[in-house]
This record gives C-alpha cells, sequence and structure tokens, in this order.
C-alpha cells in the first residue's frame, strides 16, 4: 500500500462528492452525511454516468443518468448484477489518503 | 513525616487526598495550592448553581474544617510560580515550599477563540465558579441578552442556566448539528428542537467572525454571514485544553497533556500528574470516572501498593438540562456496518445501533435511554445478537419472545387505547363507526375524525379496519413517495406544513424515515417541499438536487454539460451574441443549437469549465437561462405591437415581465410560459404551462397545457382587461402550484387533481387569497431571484477535480 495525500475531508460537500483524475480515468471520491469518505470508479457500468455528479444517500450514490443505486461499501449495484470498482481510502488527521497501489493497479477498463 | 505538595484543588486532587487519608492517616504532610481562593468544590454541580437550584455552598466537598481535621495546609488564592525538580521545591507568589513528593493536579484551561475583541468586558469561559458568578451578575438585570460560542455539553448547560435566570439565550455552534462527538444528526436534531422549546436561540453551522464592542465591553457578536447578535455576556464554551505550562517550563515530558505512566508518575519520578492535564497512552481525560480512578491508583502509588491505571471504554449518559441521551461505542458507520434505527416522533424518542459482523459496536440513544447499559454490555462484552436482532432495539424485555405482529399489537390494545391524539379519539370509537359501516380510511376519517388531522395515525387507523372487518378490508391505493416511508406526496406536503417542519432532519424525524437522510427519490422532492414552504427558515440543499440543478447546467449523456444563457422573452442583441460566439470558440463547444423556448444552447461544455464560462458570459449581462431547472425556464413570445400589423398588445413586453419576475423561482417541475400578441398564436401559448393570448379587449389567461408526452390545450383561468392582472393571475396560480403541488407534477397533471374549479376559486375569485399568493411568491423570490451562474462562478473550486494524479503518475 502507498497512500497518497488528495485533500482535506471539508473539501468534498457533506452528502456529495469529488472527481479525481488518476491516468488510468476519473475516481469518484465521495463524503456521506456522516463524514465517511468512499471512493469507486467514477463510472457508471450501465451507459457511463459519472457517479460524482450522483445524489449520496446513507452509505450509497445514485447515478445521475438512469438512477441506479450503487452501495459503496462493496460497489455492487443494487438490484441489478453489475458493480463498480471500489479503492481503500482513509483519512487522517482530516485529509484523505487514497491507496496509489490499487490505483494505478486496476484495469483500464 | 513526608511532605507532600498539591498543586490545585480540583476533583481529580480532592478526592486523592481522600483516599490517602483513609488508607495511611498522618503518614503525609500535605500543603495545598489552588490558583482559586476556596478549596475543593463539585464542579460538575457548576450548572445547577448557574441556573440557581443550588447554592455554592451546597456543592462544597471538602470544607475549612475538613482540611484541618487533616492537617492540610491550605494556601488557596495563590499561584505556583515555577516548579525546581532539582531542589524539589515549589514557589509560590508567597513563597517557596519543599516537597519529597509532588503532585500536580492543574486541570485544564478553556480555549478561548482568538477573534478580534475576545478581550473585551463581557466575554468569558464557563469553568469555574467566578465564570458562574460573573454569568449571575449579569443575569440579574433585566432583559439581558447572551450569546453561548459552542454547542458541546458545557456550552449548552451555560445556556440553558442563563435561559432559567431570565436572559435572551443564543447558542452559536460551528458544526451542523449539537453535540456532534456525543450524539448524530438524528439525536441533535431532537436536541435542538428540545432547546428551541425553551426558548433558546440555536444556531447551527455558524461561525463567529468578530465580538463587537462598545466603550470596551462586549456588545454584539458577528458571524460570517453578517448576522449580529446583540448580547450583554458572551460565554465561550469551545473545548479545554490540558493546562501543562507549569509542568513544561519544570522540563517535565509533555504532549497534548502531561505524559504520565499507569502509576500516574510523570517523567520525573518524585512528580506525579492526575486530572485533566495529564495525558496517557495518548489519552485525555473529561469525564470524572476515570479521574476518580486516576486517583484511586496514585494513592496506591503514594503508598507503595502496586496498581495500575487502564483506559476503560466509557459510555455517555448525560442529562443536558433534562434531556435524556446516551451515547456508547463507536457509531460512525465503516464498511460491513449496518444500522437498526427506531424512532417515535410523538414522544420524540430516537435510538440508534450500529452492527458489525452480529455484534455491537455503538448506540445513541436520546429521549428513552432505559437500557443505556444493557446495550453498553452487549458492545463491552461483543455479544453475538444475531439471535435477538429482529427485536433488539425494544430492550431486554422483549428478548426471547415471539417475533412480534403489528396487526396482534393493535388488536391487543384496550377499547379506550387512544389512536388519534389530534382529535382524542380511542379505539372503541373507531371500531364501533368501522362496525356501523365505516368501510374505509375516508369513511372513518369523516365519522369519528380520526387520523384527520395530522395524519401520522393513519397507518393505526388502517390496521383496525384490516383488524376489525378482516379479508373484506381493501389495503388502500396510495402510492408511499418511496421506500423510505409509507406516506404518500401529499401527506407529506400536508404534514410539512401542519407541523411547522423545517428541516430535513425534522422531516426524517417527525415523519419517521425509515433510512438516514432518504434517497435520491425523496430527497430532491423533500428539499422543495421545505423551501416552497419556508422560503426564509430553510436553505436549498444543493446536496438534494439532481445533478443539472446542483451543476446549473444539463448533463449529457458523455458527462459534458450544456449552457444556455437566459434571453428575457427570447429577446437578444448583437453584443449577448458575440458574447456567445466568442465563448463558444473559447471553450470549444462543439454544438451550438437554438432551443424550442427562443433560447440558444451550447452543448457538449466540460464540467470544470462551467464556472469560467459563466463569469465570461455574466460579464456581457447574460444570466443564467435556467434551462436546467424545476423551476421557470423560459417565457417565449411574439413580437406583438411593436412590428407585427395584428398584434393587439404589448406581448413581448409582457413576456419580459413576467419572465423578470417569475425567473430563479423553484417549482415541483418544469415551467414553461408563452404570451402571444393575437389569437394567431405565434408563440405558441396555448399548449404551455401558462399560456397568455392577447385579444383587442385585454388578456386571455390559460393554464395546464402540455406538449410532450401528453399533448393538451390550455384551459382558460380567466379573460382580464389590464396586463397587471395578467401578471397577477400568473403569478398567484404558480404560488399555489407550488404550494400544493406533488414533486414532478407538471402543473396539467396537479391540475386535472384538484380540479379547474378549485383553483379558480383561489387565484380568480378569492381576491384576498389571490393577494396572499403573490406576496408569498413575492417573499420565496426575496431569497431566489438572482442569478446561480454568479454565484456559483466565485466558487469555482468545487468545479475541478480535488485532485491530480495523472501528473504525479508521469513523474
Amino acid at each position: 500500500m502507498s497512500w497518497i495525500d488528495i485533500g482535506r475531508v471539508e473539501d468534498i460537500p457533506l452528502r456529495g462528492a469529488r472527481k479525481l483524475k488518476t491516468a488510468l480515468g476519473c475516481v469518484a471520491i465521495f463524503r456521506t452525511g456522516e463524514d465517511e469518505v468512499y471512493a469507486a470508479t467514477d463510472m457508471c457500468p450501465h451507459k457511463g454516468g459519472p457517479l460524482s455528479e450522483g445524489i449520496v444517500h446513507d452509505q450509497k450514490v445514485t447515478c445521475p443518468l438512469h438512477n441506479w443505486v450503487f452501495d459503496l461499501n462493496t460497489g455492487a449495484a443494487v438490484g441489478e448484477d453489475a458493480s463498480i470498482q471500489t479503492f481503500p481510502v482513509r483519512v487522517e488527521a482530516g485529509r484523505i489518503l487514497i491507496d496509489g497501489a490499487q490505483l494505478a493497479g486496476r484495469s483500464a477498463a | 513525616m513526608k511532605k507532600l505538595v498539591v498543586i490545585g484543588a480540583g476533583m481529580a486532587s480532592g478526592r486523592l487526598l481522600e483516599h490517602l487519608f483513609e488508607e495511611a492517616p498522618g503518614s503525609w504532610d500535605v500543603t495545598l495550592f489552588n490558583a482559586e481562593d476556596r478549596g475543593n468544590y463539585n464542579r460538575i454541580m457548576l450548572s445547577p448553581v448557574l441556573s440557581g437550584e443550588r447554592t455554592y455552598e451546597e456543592i462544597v466537598t471538602h470544607d475549612a474544617a475538613w482540611y484541618e481535621e487533616h492537617g492540610v495546609t491550605c494556601r488557596f488564592g495563590e499561584r505556583i510560580m515555577a516548579i525546581d525538580p532539582t531542589a524539589k521545591t515549589v514557589t509560590g507568589e508567597n513563597g517557596e515550599v519543599a516537597y519529597d513528593k509532588l503532585i500536580i493536579a492543574t486541570g485544564s484551561n478553556p480555549f478561548i477563540i482568538p477573534l478580534p475583541g475576545h478581550d473585551l468586558d463581557g466575554v468569558i469561559a464557563y469553568r469555574d465558579l467566578d465564570d458562574t458568578n460573573k454569568m449571575i451578575d449579569v443575569s440579574n438585570t433585566p432583559a439581558t441578552k447572551a450569546v453561548v460560542i459552542g454547542g458541546g455539553l458545557l456550552g449548552l448547560e451555560a445556556a440553558a442556566g442563563l435561559r432559567l435566570r431570565g436572559m435572551e439565550v443564543t447558542v452559536v455552534h460551528l458544526n451542523p448539528w449539537l453535540m456532534e462527538r456525543q450524539l448524530d444528526e438524528a439525536a441533535g436534531y431532537l436536541l435542538q428542537k428540545e432547546l428551541v422549546g425553551r426558548g433558546i436561540n440555536v444556531l447551527c453551522s455558524a461561525n463567529s467572525k468578530e465580538i463587537l464592542g462598545e466603550d470596551g465591553k462586549v456588545k454584539a457578536l458577528l458571524l460570517d454571514d453578517g448576522t449580529e447578535l446583540p448580547c450583554d455576556l458572551l460565554v465561550m464554551a469551545v473545548g479545554i485544553r490540558p493546562a501543562v505550562t507549569l509542568a513544561q517550563e519544570a522540563g517535565l515530558e509533555t504532549g497534548r497533556g502531561i505524559q504520565v505512566n499507569a502509576q500516574m508518575v510523570t517523567s520525573n519520578e518524585d512528580i506525579m500528574a492526575i486530572g485533566e492535564c495529564i495525558e496517557f497512552d495518548g489519552n485525555l481525560f473529561g469525564l470524572v470516572a476515570p479521574l476518580y480512578d486516576q486517583a484511586r491508583v496514585l494513592a496506591n502509588t503514594l503508598l507503595d501498593v502496586p496498581d495500575a491505571f487502564v483506559v476503560k471504554d466509557t459510555a455517555t449518559k448525560l442529562k443536558v438540562t433534562g434531556c435524556d441521551l446516551f451515547s456508547a461505542g463507536d457509531f460512525a458507520d465503516g464498511e460491513n456496518r449496518e444500522d437498526i434505527v427506531f424512532r417515535d416522533p410523538a414522544r420524540g424518542i430516537y435510538k440508534r445501533l450500529v452492527i458489525e459482523e452480529d455484534r455491537l459496536v455503538g448506540a445513541v440513544m436520546y429521549g428513552d435511554t432505559a437500557d443505556g447499559n444493557w446495550f453498553f454490555g452487549l458492545i463491552k462484552d461483543g455479544t453475538e445478537i444475531e439471535e435477538m436482532r429482529e427485536t433488539l432495539i425494544f430492550g431486554p424485555a422483549y428478548q426471547g419472545g415471539a417475533a412480534a405482529d403489528p396487526l396482534s399489537a393493535v388488536a391487543a390494545l384496550p377499547p379506550e387505547a387512544e389512536i388519534c391524539g389530534c382529535n382524542g379519539v380511542c379505539k372503541g370509537t373507531i371500531v364501533e363507526a368501522i362496525n356501523d359501516g365505516a368501510g374505509d380510511l375516508g369513511a372513518v376519517r369523516g365519522t369519528t375524525k380520526a387520523s384527520a388531522s395530522c395524519g401520522t395515525c393513519t397507518g393505526l387507523v388502517e390496521q383496525l379496519l384490516q383488524v376489525t372487518l378482516g379479508d373484506e378490508f381493501e389495503a388502500p391505493t396510495a402510492q408511499p413517495m418511496c421506500g423510505c416511508t409509507d406516506l404518500t406526496h401529499e401527506d407529506v406536503r400536508r404534514l410539512i406544513k401542519s407541523k411547522e417542519l423545517k428541516s430535513q432532519e425534522a422531516v426524517w424525524q417527525e415523519l419517521g424515515w425509515k433510512t438516514r437522510n432518504g434517497c435520491h427519490v425523496c430527497r430532491p422532492a423533500v428539499n422543495f417541499y421545505l423551501l416552497a414552504d419556508w422560503p426564509l427558515e430553510y436553505q436549498d440543499d444543493p446536496q438534494s438536487r439532481f445533478v443539472n440543478e446542483r451543476k446549473h447546467a444539463n448533463i449529457q449523456k458523455d458527462g459534458t454539460f450544456s449552457v444556455v444563457p437566459r434571453m428575457w422573452g427570447g429577446i437578444t442583441n448583437p453584443t449577448e451574441l458575440r458574447a456567445i460566439a466568442d465563448a463558444a470558440d473559447k471553450y470549444d463547444v462543439p454544438t451550438v443549437k437554438v432551443t424550442g423556448g427562443q433560447r440558444i444552447d451550447l452543448l457538449g461544455v466540460k464540467g470544470e469549465d462551467l464556472p469560467a464560462i459563466w463569469a465570461d458570459l455574466n460579464k456581457a449581462g447574460l444570466v443564467s437561462g435556467h434551462a436546467y431547472s424545476k423551476g421557470l425556464r423560459t417565457v417565449k413570445t411574439c413580437v406583438g405591437t411593436d412590428h407585427c400589423r395584428f398584434g393587439t398588445q404589448d406581448s413581448t413586453g409582457l413576456g419580459i415581465k413576467l419572465e423578470q419576475i417569475l425567473w430563479g423561482s423553484w417549482t415541483p417541475h418544469k415551467v414553461k410560459l408563452a404570451v402571444s400578441g393575437c389569437p394567431r398564436n405565434c408563440a405558441e401559448a396555448t399548449c404551455k404551462d401558462v399560456g397568455i393570448v392577447c385579444v383587442d379587449s385585454g388578456y386571455q389567461v390559460g393554464v395546464a397545457g402540455a406538449a410532450g408526452m401528453d399533448v393538451k390545450e390550455t384551459e382558460r383561468l380567466g379573460d382580464v382587461a389590464t396586463e397587471q392582472e395578467a401578471i397577477d393571475l400568473t403569478v398567484a396560480f404558480i404560488q399555489l402550484y407550488r404550494e400544493n403541488a406533488k414533486y414532478l407534477d407538471r402543473p396539467y397533471k396537479w391540475v386535472a387533481k384538484v380540479g379547474l374549479d378549485w383553483v379558480k376559486e383561489r387565484v380568480v375569485d378569492d381576491l384576498e387569497e389571490r393577494a396572499r399568493l403573490i406576496a408569498a411568491f413575492e417573499l420565496s423570490q426575496s431569497i431566489y431571484r438572482k442569478d446561480p451562474w454568479a454565484e456559483n462562478a466565485k466558487e469555482a473550486e468545487g468545479f475541478q477535480p480535488l485532485a491530480d494524479l495523472t501528473l504525479e503518475a508521469a513523474e
């Protein structure tokens, strides 16, 4: 694991998300109403919608294009046989750290 | 006799001395220093002293006689200047004392935010009896006001005490909810509601900027948003810090606090420390239970009895000014964690259990904390709860029984049990009505009034119908909003109004939402209902809006956005067109299209370019066209009397006026208008949400048209003679729609439900109601009639990626 500091928790709105640009495409960084932080591919497997623009509720996000709902803990789509890749993140002293090794190691798809 | 010097007479050192004199009387010659000019008293009881329920004398724990009896040399009101660990002496203001063992129990200092004006007279912390007396002094003057910064335990106790003394009190809290360390948002909401009910103003998410003064005395607190809170007393209760200066200067090891080992010994073997000033194993201590443990351990250390201090998991059971709170364990969410939530709006009860791998890891409770210790036991012991999971939240009394059937519970109620609290209807009356032929909810409401007011007992009444009628009962077909609630949109709207719910948290709690903060279906709807009904009190929440309304642009299938500037009434000019063309060039806009609503659409703009393109368009005087919103979209016009030989009225001018009045307002669904200058209807007004057709004698105002999935001609709301009346009818109609329609119902769907006559009665016939609707709309527009592009261009940061790792990877 190689943890990369990508910014402050407060830089993401409560119940919101921001994009993280990486060499292999965008990753969405989510902040829930209870201040938990999650990371997942910023692309809905259905039609490629940007999940970072979706509504964050509970520990889930709804895709803005066609309302597919994903559980941010597992990446699984609710009621669909599909999932998004999630990435380990942790918060230290209010800063968000993401595992660089996982980011680099994922498939480009 | 060995010499023991103790610095600080607080809860911890007081308990230590008690242990010492009990176990080994006469073995230590004690000198006790205290910066306060008094001995040990029970600091936990300062709040009742402040509120007037107790006196200082009642909370003294050790009086002069006690100190004398145990031969303690008291040096109260004397500060320690220095400790000399080599010579083993301490120097007070009145001279030096030698020690064999020294105990530092200096406690903590209140943290004072270094705001401009923090040194004004009347700005105080809330820590000791002197602070308390100062507060009481100020409150003795009638009609004085206080502001308390900090909505933690101490701040709320101060606020409640001052309120009981008759002051007007406002609590200013930085976080979104009160006591955020001990409570989650829902419990924080209930606490706030309780405090507000006692006449305390509570401002959350409020950032203090400056303390304003006059003649060296505090006058008001200024917040970041410009609010000025006048006050004669300002209490800062934002936290405490261990008092470590003395120890630091003596060369002892300190971190956040004075570092001690499990025997309470500092880095110098003859100096010990206990209480709020220490740091042990990375922990600081603020509650009294661990302090008492430390006192016991230190007494044993001094008596050479082996003992060690252990940090215990503590549950917090608090009574904040009479509100029962309980929190234990870890109640933040995490992977593999699940919640069980129980809410009882009527009794103001909230309970939440956090479960991880079939074990309880955290619990928060408000209102009913009787089972707190049982839950705390489950957390501490890591008990497997799989078996009792379904009834866990009801507490120990419900374990081991059969699973509860809600119907059997209702069936078991005695006839005199009250079902509808609003109208005082009991079960027997309802059952009688059902047996006499009231076969559905409407009939029961009609005959008994049960569930006809606030509606929260609707479920119970339905269950009674089911129990009484058996198979004859047909379940109601009303669709709930979504899986988060059994209430319909209409129910929720009605309840938001009748129960005066003014925040999302209020809706979740009072209406018994099953999820923590709704979902993508209900949250945007609730957000709209709240801002439509309470424009001044409720603040629009961008995170409860679909992407288009949050980004003020329409998302396209490839994730880019479209940008449509407003063209009032469809009129533009060369300067605006040049600015649009320049923007299209500068931001590589692939498609420029003229829309059906007479506007120009720039399609394919990248999300991160949005603030910049808006700023450029703003410079040319162009503002958001709201082509993305559930709100006023466009007012389409024809050229009317300006150029057209058939025009009867100034349709362009009326269109522009309407657009300038209506723009920026949020509505249940999008609203499109048109004004045609004559019955030839070039602006296609007769298929709009509101369409006005000008005629020689005036204006025909039509509403509830459609030209989408359904096509429908408008229905005539009224014919009026003047332009002002046409505007008034339009505004009143839209406000009525805003106040009553279901979210995502276009006006034609809503009018079909309520009937055009119902609308006419309010908008056309009842002039008083028309005036009220117009005034309500204007009030709302005082907040919302502004350009969101200009607002958002200022906060361009949020539109950029959080971070860019592509460059890093390239290196």
